[in-house]
């Protein structure tokens, strides 16, 4: 069994604000293997985004983490101070974000922006970094490495950017890649290639991946392993043939029902009645209660339960029932 | 890029053609010279004689005419006032108000970008919260009030540093080379940067001359790299570890530069044409200290000269402007090569 890179426990992230403290995430758990993709996936808004820059330690202020550990290969790193936070940055998590053509800095040649990023973490020279920087270009597949490497990111395609951009987030072999939603920006063509880079690269490295998405698509695709979030908590998890084909949350079975995949050759989607509530109007007890369609008088009164039997529910859908029906 | 800097020099010198025009043309409503240069004992027979000589009896055209086809040889006729070449007179003044406006400038683009980024990275500090509101005094105090209390302040009361005039200056420059023959007189230069009196005496001029611009130049760095640093650029290069001051400088601050070059551009240009103040409040023997002087004895020749010498320096000023875009952002590269060739 893989080591465990990442592991969050009980996260919680506030915000204070001037009525009411948010929480965009709330009580969240979930570890990540060696070599393992988890997805995390959820409506806007769902926290987790949130999350996954918590982990990095992006948080903009006042958001920040309220209680919780973030451990990254057995260390605690929610705790540590500015200067040991952003030694860790770049060099054991890397990050990629959703748009390509604003991640990178217009100005600078893609061949400075990755060496920058290697000299600020490895102990090696310039000509080294430079000979690195052909070699992790040519890695994520752009033709003819050695001359983009002087090319200005306005010169790339937005899927191409989007290579550079993991090269950039892979180029001091980090331990963890967070990436938030980064197909969402992008041709759907280009979105399968991407998505299979990632997995190539990460499974040969064994790097462990937070896949941020709302993709089920990207979910069914890459994740060994899918997190379900719902106004912040979790609303389930498990590996992805089970929460996709059995979902225990009845957040996630209509969350699964309104996606259209060509397998179930449904005429008609279903959709989830309302929509999430704002952090600051939760209603009591679970926060899903109000769209649930098997909501009881339990459900109102006390909050879900935390992740038993891989649901966050007082009355998980009984799969084996559901099969016989 | 070559095309587009040479069509920008053409469109330069339409542009001072015109300032030219404009110039000349208002000079024709501030007064009568030949009524100053003569004085009270004139016949109708010596001014119709003056007005011959300076060519004022021939029609506007004609004078337009000479005075732009002479001004292109570096001759901008007679000063009426004094009475020697006007190319001499701003010879012997340029220096001092160059040198001047170049410290002020400095001063400005130095500490404007410096304080800007400052007070931008600690947007909530105690610290940004005064220079931001001492530099509302700034923007809104008159340069010459400003002059006065600073030489008062400095100058009367502590008496540390000089209230009028450029000190100690030196004559740089006036060699003769002889190449192939030819002779090249390099032009003399008097400069006030070789002494420490000379030093000294730039002080208060130059902060009360550049001091409006560096306060304009810090509210712009500071809103622009507000700007800037919410992108996501600025995120990604934190999220690969980079230093701060990396992110800071190296990735936000070059971003800013475009707008800040612009304006900065600009108020370069407004520093050499508002020196006029300053030099007054200073005793400064610069040009615009010669303008004043010229506009009480309707010295037309020296006006033309100056308000040309002015637009020149902003053309200049914008030419450079234009360019820096180029050396700046590589966007604008690729866009004028498909675009123009």
């Amino acid at each position: 069994m893989a080591e465990t890179v990442l592991s969050i426990h009980d996260l919680v992230v506030e915000i204070p604000t001037r009525r009411a403290v948010l929480r965009p995430v709330d009580n969240v758990s979930y570890d990540i293997k060696a070599g393992e993709i988890l997805g995390v996936v959820g409506e806007s808004g769902a926290g987790k985004s949130m999350a996954g820059n918590a982990v990095i330690g992006l948080l903009n202020r006042p958001a920040h983490i309220k209680s919780g550990q973030v451990l990254l290969n057995g260390t605690r790193i929610d705790n540590l101070p500015d200067e040991k936070m952003r030694k860790i940055r770049g060099k054991d998590i890397g990050m990629v974000f959703q748009d390509p053509l604003t991640s990178l800095n217009p100005l600078l040649r893609i061949g400075d922006q990755l060496t920058e990023t290697m000299l600020a973490h490895l102990d090696i020279t310039k000509s080294e970094a430079e000979d690195r920087a052909v070699a992790a270009l040519e890695e994520v597949g752009i033709p003819a490495a050695a001359e983009r490497i002087n090319s200005y990111p306005h010169e790339f395609s937005g899927g191409m950017r989007q290579r550079v951009v993991i090269a950039l987030a892979l180029c001091a072999e980090p331990s963890l890649i967070i990436a938030d939603e980064p197909t969402t920006a992008l041709d759907v063509s280009v979105q399968a290639q991407i998505i299979a880079l990632l997995k190539r690269l990460c499974r040969q490295r064994g790097t462990a991946v937070m896949l941020i998405t709302h993709d089920m698509g990207v979910i069914a695709e890459a994740c060994d392993r899918v997190a379900v979030m719902y106004a912040g908590r979790l609303a389930e998890i498990g590996t992805v043939r089970d929460v996709l084909t059995e979902p225990k949350h009845p957040y996630t079975e209509g969350l699964m029902a309104s996606t259209p995949l060509a397998s179930k050759g449904q005429k008609r989607l279903r959709q989830i009645p309302g929509s999430m509530p704002r952090l600051g109007a939760l209603p009591t007890g679970c926060a899903f209660h109000p769209r649930c369609p098997k909501a009881q008088d339990a459900c109102r009164m006390d909050p879900a339960p935390t992740l038993e039997n891989g649901a966050a529910c007082w009355f998980p859908i009984d799969t084996d029932q559901k099969v016989s029906a | 890029m070559l095309a587009y800097t040479i069509k920008r020099i053409l469109q330069s010198i339409v542009v001072l053609l015109v300032v030219g025009l404009v110039a000349f043309s208002m000079f024709q409503y501030v007064g009568d010279p030949v009524d100053n240069m003569l004085g009270q004992e004139r016949t109708q027979a010596d001014i119709e004689r003056v007005r011959a000589q300076l060519g004022l009896d021939q029609p506007f055209p004609v004078q337009y005419w000479k005075f732009i086809s002479n001004a292109a040889q570096g001759d901008f006729g007679i000063s009426y006032r004094q009475k020697r070449p006007v190319m001499d007179i701003l010879r012997s003044s340029a220096p001092a108000t160059l040198e001047l406006a170049f410290v002020s400038g400095l001063f400005a683009l130095i500490i404007g970008i410096t304080l800007g980024v400052i007070t931008a990275i600690r947007q909530n500090g105690f610290g940004s919260g005064i220079i931001m509101t001492l530099s509302l005094i700034g923007v809104s105090l008159p340069t010459f009030l400003i002059g006065i209390l600073l030489a008062h302040l400095f100058a009367v009361e502590l008496g540390i540093l000089p209230s009028k005039g450029r000190g100690e200056t030196v004559i740089i420059g006036g060699w003769v080379w002889s190449v192939f023959g030819t002779q090249i007189q390099f032009p003399s230069w008097r400069t006030g940067f070789l002494t420490e009196s000379g030093l000294r005496a730039l002080i208060l001029p130059s902060i009360t001359l550049g001091l409006y611009q560096m306060t304009l130049i810090m509210r712009l760095v500071r809103s622009e790299m507000l700007e800037v640093l919410r992108q996501d650029y600025i995120r990604f290069a934190r999220a690969r570890g980079l230093r701060e001051r990396a992110v800071n400088f190296r990735h936000a601050l070059k971003n800013t530069m475009v707008p800040v070059i612009t304006i900065a551009g600009l108020q370069l240009g407004s520093i050499i044409a508002f020196a006029i103040i300053t030099e007054t409040v200073f005793a400064w023997p610069g040009i615009g200290n010669q303008f004043i002087l010229a506009i009480r004895a309707v010295d037309i020749p020296m006006m033309a000269a100056y308000l040309m010498l002015v637009s020149v320096m902003f053309v200049i000023i914008n030419l450079i402007v234009d360019l820096l875009y180029f050396a700046i952002d590589p966007r604008l590269r690729v866009d004028r090569t498909a675009g123009g060739h």
